[in-house]
């Protein structure tokens, strides 16, 4: 079994900063981890790769330090790792990401599985993983939190919802994302970070994966962040005390004067 | 310090120290508590390889030798003590094995132990404890295999583990030269396990007897040759020591660093207790010592991975000092939590506990100074 799985490199807090001159996120003097979600991304690609056999791919798009992050994901048991970086993608929207992310995976070639993180914990909009498998037009489920079974060209995975879950049945070759329920990832071993160590990373360029130049960065993105900030807090509420039923006829009183 | 240790070592650390934040430091006050032994976390360091630091590359392992070994145990114990032992007790277990096992016994037991298979050292009985020599267990020759009868105490793994070096007399008449020693697997027939012993501390370590009953071990597991048992019972010993020593650091660091954090939170008098001289001072102590410790740890693993040849002294030194400096560590660090250190539900009485073994297993601290002061005689009768 073929198996991607798609990663980004982000900082490791959740205090996020943001620059207020140019709304984009503060990186300085913040360490680079594996986006948490993509970390159960990675481990349930390993997980199938014992059950069924195979190899794990795992591709980044990102500035050239996302390598680390490769790396790491080498020592967690994946085979193959791609760097997709150049300047002409920064500025990149979750719409040229997930194109790019595409045109990378399309030049990988086969493949029955690619596994996402449900969102990145910088980001958050839980968006490239459907992107990607829109670009490429395969069936994609988000937020799987167990996949049943894989057979005969097809998945029955159980995908989150609020009340519970759904049994979902896809045919294959599909995009899954997936929810921290999934498993639990598993420690580095020392031979994983000794391979990772030596691991070869390849690394495409825009001219490397084929895309229209159009559709990618800046120019591909047609997200415009006009501004990023945080709310201010909620008020507390108003509490209104007294005799129940003083306090029913106050309250039907504030609900009036809201209202109508 | 910065012991200038090569990028590999480096890397084991990183790793040991990880898993000893990530999983066993959440669960070692259950252990605690439930004295079972730690199998989930045994899964954990099996399958980060680091059961194997020890091994050669050709029997399965890192290929790593004491001071790699010393590393985990250090990571590990700064966590648990008592979770460590799985480890460190399986090193004691397999040293034997490793220093004078032929080709053929190493190719058999050491790729199992480097993936994850406990191993145990079987010397202390009732009444053989620092006098070695006065061990009961015997075994008796019989064509193509021996048969051992005798009752081993406080092994530590017994139980869990399924290779057992085990030292016993076969020339009862020979004294200390007529001692053998033998690997046995759990599951041969007359080998039987006594209760789990109830202990101060390491209390997550599973420590039993190993009672052997007409147990017929083949002669292919004789580990050197018939007549040997105390000199690879006493190289062991010097190549293990540095272990427990490193144990004993671990512990007194894992002491330290919640002591440390302790006094920067606990405000009395309106300031942090941090701020007063007389914790201040007792800080000091308590990180000087451990620091001191630990140098001696890892100078007396070098020596050993460096191959000279008569290490006694110096693994000596690093078990006393390190355990020694392990138990004031540690009580200097219940004293800092006052009230609450002596109280179950906070972290550092367990250290304490688990702080005395240090002092009193592979040969107590009053055996050491033995041993350091015969070699020192030794030395200086030779330099005349």
């Amino acid at each position: 079994m073929n198996i991607i799985v798609c990663i980004k490199q982000v900082p490791n807090t959740t205090d996020v900063k943001i620059d207020p001159v140019t709304n984009t996120l503060i990186r300085d003097g913040v360490e680079s981890v594996i986006n948490p979600f993509d970390a159960y991304a990675i481990e349930e690609g390993v997980r199938l790769k014992e059950r069924f056999g195979g190899k794990v791919t795992v591709v980044t798009m990102g500035p050239p330090q996302a390598e680390t992050a490769l790396r790491e994901a080498i020592s967690l048991g994946c085979d193959e790792i791609v760097l997709v970086s150049d300047r002409k993608f920064a500025g990149s929207d979750t719409w040229a990401t997930s194109y790019t992310l595409s045109c990378a995976i399309k030049k990988l070639g086969d493949f029955d599985i690619i596994l996402c993180g449900k969102q990145a914990s910088d980001g958050d909009t839980a968006q490239v993983g459907p992107g990607i498998s829109t670009h490429l037009d395969i069936p994609q489920v988000t937020y799987v939190k167990k996949i049943e079974e894989i057979k005969d060209s097809k998945a029955r995975v159980e995908r989150m919802t609020e009340e519970g879950y759904d049994i979902v049945e896809t045919p294959l070759p599909c995009l899954l994302t997936v929810v921290k329920e999934i498993n639990t990832p598993r420690m580095p071993s020392l031979k994983g970070m000794m391979r990772a160590k030596s691991a070869q990373v390849t690394k495409w360029t825009a001219a490397d994966i084929e895309c229209d130049p159009k559709s990618i960065g800046l120019d591909g993105s047609p997200t415009r962040v006009v501004k990023i900030f945080t709310p201010a807090p909620r008020k507390g509420g108003e509490m209104i005390k007294g005799e129940t039923g003083q306090v029913a006829q106050e309250l039907v009183q504030l609900l009036k004067d809201i209202v109508i | 310090m910065d012991y200038l240790f090569n990028e590999q070592q480096k890397m084991i650390q990183d790793l040991a120290r990880k898993i000893a934040q990530e999983k066993i430091k959440p669960v070692t006050a259950k252990y605690d508590e439930s004295e079972e032994f730690a199998w989930e976390i045994m899964k954990v360091i099996t399958d980060s390889d680091l059961f194997g630091v020890y091994i050669p590359e050709q029997y399965g392992g890192l290929g790593g030798g004491i001071t790699e070994m010393c590393i985990v145990a250090e990571e590990f114990s700064r966590a648990c003590g008592a979770i460590a032992l799985g480890f460190a007790g399986t090193g004691l277990g397999t040293f034997p094995i490793l220093l004078y096992g032929s080709d053929e016994q190493k190719k058999k037991y050491l790729p199992r132990i480097a993936k994850g298979t406990i191993a145990a050292f079987c010397i202390t009985e009732a009444e053989a404890g620092s006098d070695a020599g006065s061990i009961k267990t015997f075994a008796r020759k019989d064509g193509d295999s021996y048969i051992l009868n005798g009752t081993k105490q406080w092994i530590t793994n017994a139980g869990e583990a399924d290779i057992y070096t085990v030292i016993a007399m076969t020339d009862k008449t020979k004294g200390a030269r007529g001692a053998t020693a033998f690997i046995v697997e759990k599951g041969m027939k007359g080998v039987e396990f006594g209760q789990k012993e109830k202990k101060l501390g390491i209390r997550a370590s599973a420590t039993r007897e190993v009672i052997f009953t007409d147990c017929r071990v083949p002669k292919e597991n004789v580990i050197a040759r018939e007549g040997m048992g105390f000199i690879v019972a006493m190289k062991t010993f010097d190549s293990s020591r540095p272990g427990v020593a490193a144990q004993a650091v671990g512990i007194a660091q894992g002491a330290l660093d919640e002591a440390l954090s302790y006094s920067r939170k606990r405000v009395q008098f309106g300031v942090p207790i941090s701020s007063f001289q007389a914790i201040q001072h007792m800080l000091a102590d308590m990180a000087t010592q451990t620091e001191a410790a630990r140098a001696l740890v890892y100078a007396s693993a070098r020596m050993i991975d460096a191959g000279v040849k008569n290490v006694a002294k110096e693994s000596a030194m690093a078990k006393l000092f390190a355990s020694d400096t392990a138990m004031k560590v540690t009580v200097d660090a219940v004293q800092i939590f006052g009230g609450y250190g002596y109280m179950r539900e906070y972290p550092v009485e367990k250290y304490m506990r688990d702080a005395k073994i240090t002092q009193i297993y592979e040969g107590t601290n009053q055996i050491q100074r033995n041993v350091i002061a015969a070699n020192l005689i030794k030395e200086s009768i030779k330099a005349e």
